[in-house]
């Protein structure tokens, strides 16, 4: 909770203040951090600002296949705080050659001119990603801002023995799932089916994609912003009257009490994406075996549609002399097999690659009681959709925060709270100078 | 009535020792609750009650120093150069400023004292991105000098030194000292520093501990992971990822060491301080 509130002021001061020195500070590109450059001397040096656990392991076996390009892995912290950190070292002219970019703030790099388009270089290796994760590094243009690394499609997770225990279905549909939530009300009133977070934008953005929202689109030079689309509010209003209703708690994920009631078996589900064995594991360490995982349940019977919660791409930054090489190393750790059987195995990513996909064998240890657990995970990964983020997620994000905060205090509507986001995106980017489509 | 005074003064004499002892329930609680979180095992940390100890501090201090290769150590270093140089220099610059600026008229003194007056009311945060800007402007962005040098001229240190030796250093005792013939150095030296002790240790500690909780100027400044001290470090335990389970019981473990040290430093150098500030008060 004090490590949110801390980044979210942290993120607040960066953003801030960047907006502040936007066009005062001349960026040279001549940074500390790089090393002078002279064709044919010595190795080129890049670093490369990532979070996954063990990177250095995976790049140790790339520098020594590459003597003459030598990568220097420099571990941050993830999240917002990682993307402010970034736009404020490329404003200050010493970026990092290669940095982890969330697909969510990958808009607003390439909105401060902080990567590079690497269109040419990655033609090759296109067809190894699905379209729609192609689609989050291109934003819908014919320029390629980063190459895909690990994707979070969505599933839904549940405690299977207590659905035997109460006698519940795997629910197919979302009218299955509100349906399902009310008997477990009726049969013990100390347990919910599900709870909706105020405080986890990203998931209730993955839901309005499977849902088939389309919260911004470039046309030309300008931007269609529609976070309240008829999908997003489908979405909000079938969470508000559950919640209203009383048969889905209100409790944010990620918080001690979350964490309890998923051990004690208080909370039947979680609608989450496929990393959430690691969260699981680390959270919930009782409950070892109890859980499983579903596809998530669909809002006409029959489709196979789900969103996308997380997942990361690699970008290069737009000032680096070292372009060609930059992009070697970042094709390289995201296509190659055994670069990315390292991933999987040392960093714990789900990988984006189709291919590795696939190829993933044995079950996540706190999963073992269901043998095709990547199985699933492929085949969900195959239906899901997600869409162009906008170059101020950030902004929508708050809101969403501040927004459903409020619903569930008041108990106003939640479609007030999408549109509550939608023109506080709006506001801010007719504020930052962006174009807008009516 | 005497009676009555005595029932009317006894509560409200008991006040001013309630109201403290709420403020150190206030302060020692969160300390109390991290020692007690740090005992925790993964598996215990989110399902036994919250001030019931656990079994695992022992494994969690092992698996924090085993932590890539004990990459913990490095960070506690490197917040030991930053607080323990950091807050030498900076005692040595305010002092030596305190001790000008309250003994000797030179024009522009007041100028500089006020402006040391407008800087106190500068919160540090806000300096941090300008700072990392003008660092980056002149290469020194991602160094040790980049975390050390922005903590060294501190306005609140200087204006406690000042006001410390205007009180505690008598002009008499400088102006003996000159008729004996000693140097400015040698007075500043031998006479000034010495009587000003307490208050430098004072500002030795408010400057550690302060560069020891600092978090924005290191998480903007250093790019490399090595150079990190230990809040930005832990930090990048806590935010690693969300396909991570995120590393509470080392956070929490570590977070409990770094404690130790602030607490050893204070209980030792308080001796120090009082038995200085008692010593002036029988003279």
């Amino acid at each position: 909770m004090r490590a949110n509130r801390l980044g979210a002021a942290l993120a607040v001061v960066l953003t801030v203040t960047l907006a502040s020195c936007a066009s005062g500070e001349p960026a040279d590109g001549t940074g500390a951090a790089q090393s002078p450059t002279a064709a044919g001397s010595g190795p080129v040096k890049l670093t490369y600002w990532t979070w996954a656990p063990n990177m250095d392991k995976i790049v140790a076996v790339w520098n020594q296949a590459h003597p003459d390009i030598q990568v220097t892995v420099s571990k941050q912290a993830g999240g917002d705080d990682a993307a402010a950190k970034f736009l404020t070292a490329a404003k200050a002219g010493n970026p990092p050659e290669l940095v982890q970019a969330e697909y969510q703030h990958l808009p607003s790099f390439i909105a401060a001119d902080a990567v590079a388009d690497l269109k040419a270089e990655t033609a090759p290796v296109k067809g190894e990603f699905t379209e729609g994760l192609w689609g989050l590094v291109t934003l819908g243009t014919n320029a390629v801002y980063g190459i895909p690394q690990d994707s979070g499609p969505m599933m839904l997770f549940y405690r299977e023995d207590l659905f035997d225990k109460y006698g519940i279905e795997v629910p197919k549909t979302w009218q299955e799932y509100a349906e399902a939530a009310r008997t477990v009300r009726k049969k013990d009133p100390k347990v919910f089916l599900g709870t909706f977070s105020s405080k986890d934008p990203g998931a209730f953005t993955g839901l309005a994609q499977q849902a088939g929202a389309q919260w911004w689109s470039i046309s030309g030079e300008s931007w269609k912003v529609n976070v309240a689309d008829e999908p997003t509010r489908k979405v909000a209003d079938y969470w508000g009257a559950l919640v209203k209703e009383g048969v889905i708690d209100d409790m944010p994920y990620f918080t001690p009490e979350w964490n309890k009631a998923l051990n004690d078996g208080t909370l039947l589900t979680w609608p989450s994406a496929v990393w959430a064995p690691g969260v699981l594991s680390s959270n919930a360490p009782k409950a070892k075996g109890k859980w499983a995982v579903a596809p998530l349940p669909q809002w006409n019977a029959g489709e196979s549609h789900s969103g996308f919660w997380g997942g990361s791409s690699t970008a290069v930054s737009a000032k680096t002399p070292h372009k060609a090489a930059a992009v070697q190393f970042a094709t390289w750790l995201n296509t190659d097999p055994q670069a990315i059987g390292l991933l999987v195995k040392e960093a714990a990513i789900y990988p984006a690659a189709t291919k590795a996909q696939s190829s993933l064998g044995q079950a996540p240890d706190y999963f073992a009681n269901q043998a095709d657990f990547w199985q699933q995970a492929a085949a969900v990964s195959a239906g899901a959709r997600g869409f162009t983020f906008g170059p101020n997620v950030g902004v929508t994000y708050n809101a969403f925060k501040d927004g459903f905060d409020q619903a569930l205090r008041d108990g106003t509507p939640f479609s007030q709270a999408v549109q509550g986001m939608q023109d506080a995106t709006v506001a801010d980017m007719r504020k930052s100078g962006f174009q807008l489509a009516s | 009535m005497a009676a009555h005074t005595v029932r009317v003064r006894r509560p409200w004499g008991v006040v001013p020792t309630g109201l403290l002892l709420l403020g150190a329930l206030y302060c020692l609680f969160p300390v109390c609750w991290v020692l007690i979180a740090a005992t925790k095992s993964p598996g215990e940390l989110f399902t036994t009650s919250t001030l019931a100890f656990g079994t695992g501090f022992f494994d969690n201090v092992a698996e924090l120093f085993a932590y890539r290769d004990g990459v913990f150590w490095l960070w506690a270093g490197n917040t030991l150069l930053y607080a323990g140089g950091g807050a030498l220099l900076s005692t040595a610059v305010s002092a030596v400023s305190g001790y000008a600026l309250a003994k000797y008229r030179f024009p522009g003194r007041n100028l500089i004292f006020n402006l040391l007056i407008g800087g106190i009311l500068v919160p540090s945060v806000v300096l941090a991105i300008p700072q990392y800007l003008l660092f980056s402007k002149i290469g020194l962005a991602d160094s040790h000098w980049a975390v050390l040098l922005p903590q060294i001229l501190h306005p609140y240190g200087i204006y406690l030194a000042r006001v410390y030796a205007t009180a505690a250093i008598p002009d008499s005792m400088l102006e003996a000292g000159r008729i004996d013939g000693a140097s400015e150095g040698r007075l500043m030296t031998r006479v000034a520093l010495p009587m000003m002790v307490p208050g430098m240790v004072t500002i030795f500690l408010f400057q550690f501990v302060a560069i020891w909780n600092n978090f924005l100027l290191p998480f903007i400044m250093l790019g490399d992971d090595g150079k990190f001290p230990l809040t930005v470090g832990l930090y990048t335990l806590l935010a690693a990822g969300a396909n991570q389970p995120a590393l509470y019981n080392l956070i929490l473990t570590g977070a409990f060491l770094s404690l130790i040290p602030l607490i050893v430093l204070f209980l030792t150098m308080q001796r120090y301080w009082k038995t200085d500030l008692s010593s002036g008060a029988v003279k």
